[in-house]
């Protein structure tokens, strides 16, 4: 069996991981997919070209296993984070496949908005940024908790298959030791831990939700 | 222009490009709607009315002609410019379109915000508006926490938030039971009355246009079929939608026609008692009299009536118990026996 310190450290590389990968995930598919709902044709500012374009590329971005692509990208990666492996080079390739996704979350939870709601804004003379940040947003934000929760969990079953490639975290051990050593004590323990993980980010996720929605009351 | 306009509509048309081609929703309305008043547009679902409210505040951008609101025609405007101008009108849904994550107190607040007043300023006069529509005690609720009629009530007083000249009301009561309906468009009127709002109503009912307009448009398959004053309309309708609205089931045209009559004989019951009409609303039955001939003496009927009675079998049996309960002499027959 490992040492306590040895698990220890490998869920702190993993809640790292996943923790930096979901923020800048969101830093970039929070927008994007803003933009794929409010430049879509019934949007608030219908661009058809660019959304068209957007939508291709997170659909290509989204249909290539993950596994490939860390592997596809690692000269991006390489030029990043200055190295292939490792936790914090980990977060560029779990980034390039988690934000498409976060973007088709985010969409989806921004166009759950009735339009009557946007209509009236629009009635009171809003601007389409002030329906983005005053309507949009706010309105989703219950469905948009969701979401991340949901998102997290990807992002966090990324992380473990990360571990083939030298990931670090509970993936490399589960790999590391208990696949490539057939120790199936330490795969189990490993398996176990990360279920607990995301656990506890999906209870978390959903009671943020709920408690954020004011239309249950 | 002898009234003062406070919206002219001139040749307005607005096509849809759908799937199955270009779909016309209004072809060349012309409507000028005076200062102060409550107009009143009715038609039946998908005869456009929504399509042209949408037109007087350009959340649908018409095909061709023109929108002149306050003197300004919004066709010539920048989309900022615009934007401006909404400010000076408010509008109400069936729906409500509360923001469900606000409570009554920040929905209010929010056309003002969108205007930059400052927070505390806007928190004030969302107060006082609450108090307007009746709802103070009700700030700190959320939208899922009040009633429809409640809900509609928040969503007129965010409506004049900006102090608008023009309240459009989409189907605004709709959504809501006879009771809520009457109260809502009592609010209404008071508001048109004591602040002096221009109020635009669209409806399919005729009893929200009875209730609180002045004048009304039809509309009949994207066209306007009749305007003019909600008495005259009501009196003298022109237009074919226009008595298909006022009488629904087409009561006029098929008044008795029944092979149903019926002798009745006054013999001295009193002839303050309106026998004939009190059976026409007690068994909602329309009868024709053919013959009358009645004395009133001292205060007493006598004579005899013929009536035909409705051709529904049922309908004709209910007028005739009825009249039998009522102190006259009833004898039945068909058209031979009494013409």
């Amino acid at each position: 069996m490992l040492s306590p310190e040895l698990w220890a450290q490998s869920l702190w590389e993993t809640l790292y991981m996943v923790i930096v990968s979901t923020a800048v995930s969101y830093l970039i598919g929070l927008p994007l997919g803003l933009l794929l709902v409010v430049t879509d044709k019934g949007g608030i500012r219908p661009m058809p070209a660019l959304n068209t374009v957007l939508g291709v590329i997170v659909n290509i971005l989204r249909s290539i296993p993950f596994l490939i692509l860390a592997v596809m990208i690692t000269p991006m990666t390489r030029a990043i984070a200055g190295k292939a492996i490792g936790t914090t080079a980990m977060i560029v390739p779990l980034t390039v496949a988690a934000a498409p996704y976060v973007a088709r979350m985010v969409e989806s939870s921004i166009k759950e908005v009735p339009f009557g709601v946007i209509e009236a804004a629009q009635s009171m003379g809003a601007s389409p940024w002030q329906i983005v940040w005053k309507v949009l947003v706010p309105e989703a934000k219950p469905s948009l908790m969701v979401g991340g929760a949901i998102s997290i969990v990807t992002i966090l079953g990324y992380s473990a298959m990360a571990g083939f490639i030298g990931g670090g975290g509970l993936g490399t051990v589960a790999v590391n030791y208990g696949y490539n050593r057939y120790n199936f004590e330490i795969m189990l323990v490993a398996v176990i831990i990360i279920v607990i993980v995301v656990q506890i980010f999906q209870v978390c996720g959903m009671w943020l939700a709920r408690h954020l929605d004011k239309r249950n009351r | 222009m002898e009234q003062d306009c406070i919206v002219r509509i001139q040749n307005l048309n607005k096509t849809f490009r759908g799937r199955a081609g270009e779909v016309v929703a209004l072809d060349g309305i012309n409507l000028d709607i005076r200062r102060g008043e409550i107009f009143g547009i009715i038609g039946l679902s998908g005869a456009g009315k929504s399509t042209l409210v949408r037109c007087i505040n350009f959340l649908e951008r018409p095909t061709e002609g023109t929108v002149e609101v306050d003197g300004q025609e919004l066709g010539t405007l920048t989309e900022k410019e615009l934007r401006e101008a909404r400010h000076s009108m408010g509008m109400i849904f069936q729906q409500f379109n509360l923001l469900q994550q606000r409570t009554a107190l920040q929905n209010i607040c929010f056309p003002l915000e969108i205007a930059g007043m400052k927070k505390a300023e806007a928190a004030e006069r969302a107060r006082a508006l609450l108090d307007v529509v009746s709802l103070s005690d009700r700030a700190d609720n959320y939208p899922s926490q009040l009633s429809g009629g409640q809900q509609q009530r928040v969503a007129i007083a965010r409506a004049l938030a900006t102090n608008p000249k023009i309240l459009l009301c989409d189907e605004a009561t709709s959504a809501l039971d006879p009771t809520t309906t009457r109260s809502i468009l009592a609010l209404l009127k008071d508001i048109n009355r004591k602040l002096g709002i221009t109020i635009i109503v669209i409806t399919h009912e005729m009893a929200v246009i009875e209730e609180i307009c002045q004048r009304v448009a039809i509309i009949d398959s994207s066209r306007i079929a009749e305007v003019g004053p909600v008495e005259q309309v009501f009196t003298r309708p022109q237009s074919a939608m226009a008595r298909q609205l006022i009488y629904p089931d087409g009561k006029r045209d098929k008044l008795a026609t029944g092979k149903h009559y019926c002798r009745i004989v006054f013999d001295g019951n009193s002839s303050f008692e309106p026998v004939v009409s009190n059976m026409v609303l007690e068994c909602k039955a329309p009868v024709n009299i053919m013959f009358a001939d009645t004395k009133d003496i001292d205060g007493r009927a006598y004579g005899q009536m013929i009536l035909q009675l409705p051709e529904d079998e049922r309908a004709a049996r209910r007028a005739l118990a009825y009249l039998e309960t009522q102190n006259v002499h009833v004898e039945e027959g068909d058209a031979d026996a009494f013409t």
